[in-house]
């Protein structure tokens, strides 16, 4: 392999993976043995390897979540060693190696469990309570005209950042996985701070926080208790001050918007 | 959310009592014969401001249990399929973790601090004793037998552990669930609280011990 680490020794694994057929069916931690691992190798590019095996036995392979490899869409998710996205502070499963495990290690891979997130099978859940929380309010209603010009809206380069750093926000449910009362209040908080700290988004900050928040108890996400286990697990680093932001955008709509119910 | 915010206000009003529970047990220190405190429980059992504050003090213990308890509910329904590994030691400390068992801990412990202290006070049971002239009803001698017994001084030392924890996180929690937090002030907030949360229940567990080995 080109790039590797000459010295590095191929890892033998266990791994114990969450085997579920589906929504319906109830799912259990099934071993598996790997042998050859690469320390070189991406924690996803070893399931691959896995899966490969288990092709050529015809067994079912493991089904993952993953897209672009590079750490940047969120697609995937894993709770490994009783972490979400593994061991590693500040990093997306795609981007966990394998030189972080130890020879003869026994690692225990399960699905994000939350009941907002359903199982669809293995290690793949349903995230779209998220899309449904981002529907409820986590845009800007554009209206067709002229295009403004770019500097015509003075922002501080201290707001910008700030709007920038909660726009990183991946939507992978890290929050969620590693929330004790499986929350999403960072996510939830990281689009909301996003707008709301933005003159284009300011018009609609009220309806916008109370149509989310709203969605994110319908969807039976639990309540914050102010861990921190949240940003602590963030692959991007979202911090915890973007949840008093929301609670800040809650309070001032709930006493002052036209929304009465 | 709506929910977290009356914990909120409930949790840190519960903190308020404390600190004026706590100024008027000082009155047990005095080398009087519990005239002093005999006289300020007699105060706090007459008084109609006192009287109504008690009913507030009530609404705010209930509150704050009612939808703790309304919240574990909705938390556990969060996850109803646990993992079987969790490392939570990794990202956030055993105390705001375990918020539920210390306030359980605590709340048993009020149950036995109000039977053997507030009921007798309040609903009579109390010996008689006479200062300058007048009859007061003895809490002091009360609160001396009681500290004698050492799985009763145990208990209240324990009960002060774990509120000291509950407060470590629940202080500070209180003000970020309101929304309080900005970086000039927050750091100011959490150290007040941790050093707020260890002298208020030192202050409380001191008494039982006082009573124990110096009386």
């Amino acid at each position: 392999m080109a790039g590797s680490n000459p010295n590095a020794k191929p890892m033998n694994l266990t791994l114990k993976v969450w085997r579920q057929k589906n929504r319906d069916t109830a799912g259990q931690l099934v071993s598996y043995p790997v042998k050859n691992v690469s320390p070189d190798m991406s924690f996803l590019e070893m399931l691959d390897v896995l899966n490969d095996d288990l092709e050529i036995r015809n067994e079912e392979p493991i089904a993952f979540d993953h897209d672009c490899r590079e750490g940047i869409c969120g697609a995937c998710s894993l709770f490994i060693n009783g972490r979400a996205h593994g061991p590693e502070r500040g990093t997306t499963t795609c981007q966990l190696h394998m030189r972080h495990f130890k020879d003869g290690d026994t690692i225990t891979i399960e699905p994000w469990r939350a009941a907002a997130f359903p199982v669809h099978k293995d290690l793949v859940v349903d995230r779209s309570a998220f899309d449904r929380i981002q529907q409820a309010g986590g845009y800007i209603s554009v209206n067709t005209g002229g295009v403004p010009d770019a500097n015509e809206i003075p922002i501080p380069k201290t707001v910008a950042d700030k709007a920038f750093d909660a726009a990183t926000c991946i939507q992978c449910g890290a929050c969620v996985a590693a929330c004790k009362n499986a929350s999403a209040m960072l996510f939830v908080s990281a689009k909301v701070s996003q707008l709301a700290l933005l003159p284009q988004g300011k018009t609609e900050r009220k309806t916008r926080v109370e149509n989310m928040v709203a969605q994110m108890d319908i969807e039976g996400f639990g309540a914050c208790t102010n861990t921190g286990a949240c940003a602590a697990e963030c692959p991007v680093g979202i911090s915890l001050e973007n949840i008093n932001k929301l609670r800040r955008e809650f309070i001032v709509a709930k006493a002052t918007s036209e929304n009465v119910a | 959310m709506g929910r977290k915010i009356i914990m909120s206000i409930t949790g840190l009003f519960l903190c308020s009592f404390l600190v004026v529970h706590l100024i008027g047990n000082l009155q047990l220190f005095n080398d009087d014969g519990g005239a002093a405190f005999n006289l300020y429980s007699y105060f706090m059992a007459n008084n109609i401001v006192i009287r109504i504050m008690e009913i507030v003090l009530l609404l705010g213990f209930l509150f704050h249990i009612y939808d703790a308890i309304v919240l574990v509910r909705k938390n556990k329904a969060a996850r109803p399929i646990q993992y079987a590994e969790v490392r939570p030691q990794e990202n956030s400390t055993w105390s705001s973790r375990n918020m539920g068992l210390l306030g359980t801990v605590i709340l048993v412990f009020l149950i036995i601090h109000l039977w053997n202290f507030f009921v007798p006070a309040r609903f009579g049971g109390l010996e008689g004793v006479v200062i300058e002239g007048a009859e007061y009803e003895n809490l002091y001698i009360r609160v001396v037998e009681s500290f004698q017994i050492w799985w009763y001084v145990l208990i209240y030392v324990l009960a002060m552990v774990a509120l000291a924890y509950h407060l470590i996180h629940g202080f500070q929690s209180g003000f970020q669930t309101l929304g309080l937090d900005h970086k000039k002030y927050t750091p100011f907030i959490q150290m007040f609280g941790y050093a707020f949360s260890v002298i208020v229940c030192l202050g409380f567990a001191i008494i039982p011990l006082y009573f124990f080995f110096l009386y």
